[in-house]
Order: C-alpha cells, then sequence, then structure tokens
C-alpha cells in the first residue's frame, strides 16, 4: 500500500489526466458538448470534495451544502446586476460572505449531533433558498441573469470556453491540494480524530466545536468558489441551486465515489452527471434507472467506486 | 500539611431517585497510588465521569493541586494535568497506534490550527509517541491500525495515550478488564513502574493487583466511602469484610 502506484493514486492521475486533455479531445472531435458537460462535472466535484472535508473526514453529515454553492452564486450576479464586474471583487465577496454563512450557521447546528445536525442544516440552506426567492429586486423565484461574466482585467477570459474549463480544473485541483493539506495537517487530524472518537479526543485534550467549526468554514468557503464559477457557467443564478434536493446529490456523489477519500468525490460527480445526462436522453424515468444503481453501489460498495476499484484489486 | 494533589470533598450526583456518588470525599496525594474498589454499581465508574469532567457533580467540590476544577470542561482538566484511560477501550480505531499517542502529544503542545505541515512528519511529537508506546512495551506495534491490535495491547496503547498527555494524575478506569493472566500481571509490571512518576487513581476489580500496587485504598459501597485506609487497614476492616471482600473473593476464586 505505500507504493506510490497503488489503486488510488493510479485512479487519481488517470483522472486528472483526462481532465486535463478533454479540450484537446473536443477540439479535436468537435464534440463541443462534452467541454459543456465536463464543464459542469468539474464545478459539482469541487462542490462535492468541499462536502467530503466535513462529511468523510469530519463526520459532519451537513444536508445544507448547496446553500453555498447559491451564497457564491448570488454574491457573483448582484454584484454584476450592480454594475461590479470584476472577479477580483466580485470573487472575493462570494467567498468571504459562504465563511461568513458557515460561521453563522456552523456555530449554531454544531451544537447539536447526529439526525438533529442533518436536520438543522437542512433548515438553514431551505432558509436561504426562501430568502433567495424573497430577492424581488433580483429576480426572486425566476433568478437572475448574469449579462457579463467575471471580468479579470485581461488576465484571463471566462467567455472563452477552454479558458473557462482550465479554470474550473485549476480551482479543483487547487481546492483538492488544499484539502490534502488541512486532512493531513495537525488541524486535520484532530478533526478526524473527533470523527472516530469525540470522547477520547476530549480527555486528551481538545476542545471539539471550534476545530469542527473551522473546519466547516473552510468547506464553505471552498463551496462558495464552486459557487462563483457555477453562476459564471450558466450566466445565470436561481434559488433552485440551493434547493435541498441540490444538497442530497452533492451528498450522492461524496458516497458515490467514496467518502473521505481524496479523489471520491471527482470520481463521484463525474458518475453521476454523466449517467445523470445519457440516463435523462433515453428515458424521462431516468432516475427510476439511477435510483437502484446508487442504492446497489452503496450497498455492496461501502467505500464508494473507490472502495470498489480497491477492493476488486485486492480480490 | 501538604495539600494533596487532588482533592474531593462531599460530592453528590443522582441519577432520578438514586443517589450514586453520596457525599465522597477522598484526598490523593502526590506520588500516591490510590485504589477505589467496590461492588458492581457501587458507582466507581459515575465518580471518575465526575472526575474528568464528562458528568458534573449535584454538589461538592473537587480541587486539582489547590485549583477548584468542580465546573472545568474535560479538555481543560486534561491541560491541566488530570488523564484518564476508559473502562471500555476507547481508542481512535480507524488510527495508527502511533497516531492515537501522538495526538495525545499534540494536544498538550500548543493549539492545534496548524492547516499546511503534515502531522505525521513533526518529528517531536512522533518521539513522544513513540517513547510512550516504548514505555508500555508498544514500540513494535506503532504503526499497526488500532483495530487490529489485541484488547491487551488495546489497554496498554489507552496507558500510553494518557502517559503522552504528560499529566501529574492518571485515572485508570479497570485497566485490567478483559485481560488473561499473562496480560494482567504484565499490566501489574507495568503499572508497578509509572506510579513511580506519576500519581494514579486505580478503579479496579482484580483485587490481588489493587492489595499489591495501592498506598491506600477507598471502599466504595451504594455511592459511599465505607472506608479508607492502606491495603492492611482495609483487609482487616469488618465493615469492608461484611460489605464486599467476601464474596469478591469468592468471585475472584472462580473466575
Amino acid at each position: 500500500m505505500k507504493t506510490p502506484f497503488n489503486v488510488r493514486n493510479v485512479v487519481a492521475a488517470m483522472v486528472v489526466a483526462g481532465l486535463l486533455l478533454l479540450p484537446l479531445y473536443t477540439s479535436l472531435s468537435g464534440n463541443v458538448f462534452a467541454l459543456t458537460l465536463f464543464t459542469r462535472i468539474v464545478i459539482f466535484a469541487l462542490a462535492a470534495s468541499s462536502l467530503n472535508l466535513i462529511m468523510g473526514y469530519g463526520g459532519m453529515m451537513s444536508f445544507g451544502h448547496a446553500a453555498y454553492l447559491g451564497i457564491g452564486g448570488y454574491a457573483v450576479g448582484i454584484l454584476a446586476a450592480e454594475g461590479i464586474g470584476s472577479g477580483f471583487i466580485q470573487w472575493p465577496v462570494a467567498l468571504a460572505t459562504s465563511a461568513l454563512f458557515a460561521l453563522v450557521i456552523g456555530a449554531l447546528s454544531l451544537r447539536t449531533r447526529g439526525v438533529y445536525f442533518i436536520m438543522i442544516t437542512l433548515a438553514f440552506a431551505q432558509m436561504a433558498y426562501y430568502v433567495a426567492s424573497g430577492l424581488a429586486r433580483y429576480g426572486g423565484d425566476d433568478g437572475l441573469t448574469i449579462y457579463k461574466r467575471s471580468d479579470f482585467a485581461g488576465l484571463i477570459n471566462l467567455s472563452n470556453r477552454v479558458q473557462f474549463y482550465y479554470l474550473c480544473v485549476f480551482c479543483l485541483l487547487g481546492g483538492l491540494y488544499l484539502i490534502w493539506r488541512v486532512v493531513n495537517s495537525r488541524f486535520g487530524m484532530v478533526v478526524q480524530g473527533l470523527r472516530s472518537n469525540e470522547a477520547r479526543m476530549q480527555a486528551i485534550g481538545f476542545p471539539a466545536t471550534r476545530y469542527r467549526l473551522v473546519c466547516f468554514v473552510i468547506a464553505g468557503t471552498v463551496c462558495g468558489l464552486a459557487g462563483a464559477l457555477l453562476a459564471n457557467n450558466t450566466d445565470f443564478i436561481s434559488p433552485a441551486v440551493m434547493y435541498w434536493t441540490r444538497s442530497g446529490d452533492l451528498m450522492v456523489m461524496v458516497i458515490l465515489g467514496g467518502m473521505g477519500t481524496m479523489f471520491g468525490p471527482v470520481i463521484g460527480a463525474i458518475v453521476y452527471l454523466v449517467l445523470e445526462e445519457f440516463l435523462s436522453q433515453v428515458t424521462e424515468y431516468w432516475a427510476l434507472i439511477m435510483g437502484p444503481l446508487l442504492l446497489l453501489i452503496v450497498l455492496f460498495g461501502r467505500g464508494g467506486i473507490v472502495g470498489l476499484l480497491e477492493r476488486g484489486r485486492h480480490g | 500539611m501538604v495539600e494533596p494533589l487532588l482533592r474531593v470533598e462531599k460530592l453528590v450526583r443522582r441519577f432520578g431517585g438514586i443517589i450514586a456518588t453520596d457525599h465522597v470525599s477522598l484526598d490523593v496525594a502526590q506520588g500516591e497510588l490510590h485504589a477505589i474498589i467496590g461492588p458492581n454499581g457501587a458507582g466507581k465508574t459515575t465518580l471518575i465521569s465526575q472526575l474528568i469532567g464528562q458528568l458534573m457533580p449535584h454538589s461538592g467540590t473537587i480541587h486539582l493541586a489547590g485549583r477548584d476544577i468542580t465546573r472545568v470542561p474535560p479538555h481543560r482538566r486534561s491541560a491541566l494535568g488530570l488523564a484518564r484511560s476508559f473502562q471500555i477501550t476507547s481508542l481512535l480505531p480507524d488510527f495508527t497506534a502511533a497516531d492515537n499517542v501522538a495526538l495525545a502529544a499534540q494536544a498538550h503542545d500548543g493549539h492545534s490550527f496548524h492547516f499546511w505541515g503534515n502531522a505525521r512528519k513533526v518529528p517531536h511529537l512522533r518521539k513522544a509517541a513513540q517513547d510512550a508506546l516504548e514505555r508500555v512495551g508498544l514500540g513494535h506495534r506503532a504503526d499497526v491500525v488500532v483495530s487490529r491490535l489485541s484488547h491487551g495491547e488495546q489497554r496498554e496503547l489507552e496507558l500510553a495515550v494518557a502517559l503522552a498527555t504528560r499529566p501529574r494524575i492518571m485515572l485508570l478506569d479497570e485497566p485490567m478488564a478483559g485481560l488473561g493472566v499473562t496480560e494482567s500481571a504484565r499490566m501489574v509490571k507495568l503499572l508497578q513502574e509509572l506510579r513511580r512518576e506519576v500519581s494514579i487513581v486505580l478503579v479496579e476489580h482484580d483485587m490481588p493487583a489493587v492489595f499489591a500496587l495501592a498506598d491506600r485504598i477507598s471502599v466504595l459501597v451504594y455511592g459511599r466511602v465505607i472506608a479508607s485506609g492502606t491495603p492492611s487497614e482495609i483487609r482487616g476492616n469488618d465493615e469492608v469484610k461484611r460489605a464486599y471482600l467476601g464474596d469478591q473473593h469468592a468471585v475472584t476464586r472462580h473466575g
């Protein structure tokens, strides 16, 4: 397991190589659709990875993670609507707002555990959803069209498909690197220890809540970045992004790919969104096929797809 | 008179109508190994839980080195030098033995809001972990995941974790629970070595071990301390014999 060529690393390298080479394939084959689909996948992979930090490594089953997609997205959309088009302002605001929201939600919900924690995070996300629906000035229920993508002063042109795709991939890889460092740091050890045995961690001298809270804020902030990307990708932001089913999608991606593994959520996002795309072309009852499929993977592969791959190799 | 390291005064804890801890007072001197014995349900674990701060007493006080810690939360007590081992082994099952101990050392090495450097590559934490593991005879098992350690090894690891917090006093809740004869003997030997460096409150059912190790013994029955003294005083105490030792000896002989 200590060799660099274990299953996890090989799969991760293949995924990264595939993502980096995708634009080459689309320009050679002229299949622009794949690039559009994968831009979306990469953004959701980033969101799912941030959820994995608290859910997989921290044991905090947040059922409201899509709220940050919406908050990051609305920060970009509202600023754009008010005539502030610079990404250098929009994006830091998106991150800061997400962090602040996570801080408040976390401070309140981390007093609870288990099912109560799931329900409280869900309730806060639904609150954010209804607040966004009430923003009449910014489209309310119908959402808000973003007429101009974030402007980075000529540094990068987000309206260029390939450039935007690479920006998303860069953010995903940067986010994964950040999460990887955090997970293996002293801080990360504490957070994982708390998942494993909270009473023990307190007995050796760690105050649980403040470490969990900081972890919660990091995850929310990274997901806020995914929200800013998502709004730019669709040129549109609406309350639907924050709806609880979206949070459910993110959870499914994490569990499907493999909770608590670095690349699991990325693989989960790819499989989930590709399946959704193709099954929905075949039949409008695609969820009927998707549901049992997910069930099978969760039942027989407790470590998600990454777990299945590893077990497949060890026999 | 010298201030005792740990002073418990008139501690009371009720669960509904049951008084689990009934005006318990006891002193543990610096360097002492103080054993608490008593039949099942006497309230030993309830008492330990209050000492460690997981359970709040309804009245009474706990002082550590002259400082009132009655309302201090568990993680702060740990920082003040109080360590515990759990009656039912309580470790981080998906971490290695070394990681378990290193985390205990890390807990007493300033705050843990370090987000970047690899925690498994901090030399002094690894060394502290290795030292504590060597102390309990687990040096060769450092990289084994806890869930793969034997029960006896897990009990020893509990001690290593407590040691790594560099405590002034350790509260050991039945460290011998579930151990075989050889493992028990090893644990007694280990405790004999450790007691030279750190004060110990020992809750234990294994009577021969208790009488071999303890400087003083307090006997808890129905939440009350019915006797407190040296092993020979306890052995000669009629009330203790009646209430406890008689049938307990029978149990140890047959079990």
